[in-house]
């Protein structure tokens, strides 16, 4: 596997698997010794409602476009492979939601880059969250401390 | 033409995914805007809200942004993604 054919995003119904991404980050690649992935799960409470489900809906080709732009922006850094995974249709408490992992060969950047990526993918990324509880189905509000913490960097 | 496309809690609201428009008729993102505010109440209401968010050809624009024939058009709320 060559770094060119790395596929470094994928928005998928399907889960994933934490092991295979780790494995994938770390083949053949001996010039990195630091790997920092972050998962989002579902949570089985929001804003005091207790949760059901969640339904992700995206803009495709917006969404790729999006991605690989934050990825370019956090590429500044020095930083060797990263890998983003976001699903999207309906997802339930403790579903796996949303991936980042990526690699540098000292850990400063690899947490540095993680966190950046994440914070511009709440902020930048057209992804939209439906939550469901018994009080039925609602579309969740951008949250401002998302959008501070995307200007702070 | 221009096609114009909407997500999420805008598209429930308008009851409408996608719209194809005449590109002669406007020159700005905010042009369409005013356009389709002003099919009806419920349209004007939605689009009175600040926050909504435009794309051009996959691309964050403001309302400034200039449109021609074969452009793709989005708008949505504040994504939440993540």
């Amino acid at each position: 596997m060559t770094d060119s054919t790395y596929p470094e995003i994928s928005i998928q119904t399907d889960d994933f698997s934490l092991s295979d991404e780790v494995a994938l980050l770390e083949y053949e690649n001996a010039v990195d010794g630091a790997v920092v992935t972050f998962t989002g799960r579902v949570r089985n409470q929001n804003a005091g409602k207790q949760v059901t489900s969640l339904t992700l809906e995206h803009y495709p080709g917006m969404t790729e476009k999006s991605l690989l732009k934050i990825i370019a922006q956090a590429k500044e850094r020095e930083i060797g492979r990263v890998k983003v995974i976001h699903r999207v249709g309906e997802l339930f408490i403790g579903d796996q939601i949303v991936f980042v992992g990526v690699t540098s060969k000292h850990r400063q950047d690899a947490f540095a880059a993680n966190e950046f990526i994440m914070d511009y993918l709440k902020v930048q990324a057209p992804f939209w969250k439906k939550e469901t509880s018994k009080d039925g189905a609602n579309w969740l509000d951008a949250k401002s401390s998302d959008e501070n913490k995307a200007a702070s960097w | 033409m221009i096609k114009v496309v909407f997500f999420a809690a805008l598209r429930e609201q308008l009851n409408c995914s996608e719209l194809s428009l005449n590109s002669n008729d406007f020159s700005t993102v905010d042009e369409i805007k005013q356009h389709l505010a002003s099919k009806n109440e419920q349209w004007q209401q939605v689009f009175a809200n600040n926050s909504l968010l435009s794309a051009v050809n996959h691309e964050m624009v403001s309302n400034e942004q200039t449109v021609k024939p074969g452009d793709e058009v989005a708008f949505f709320p504040p994504v939440t993604g993540g």
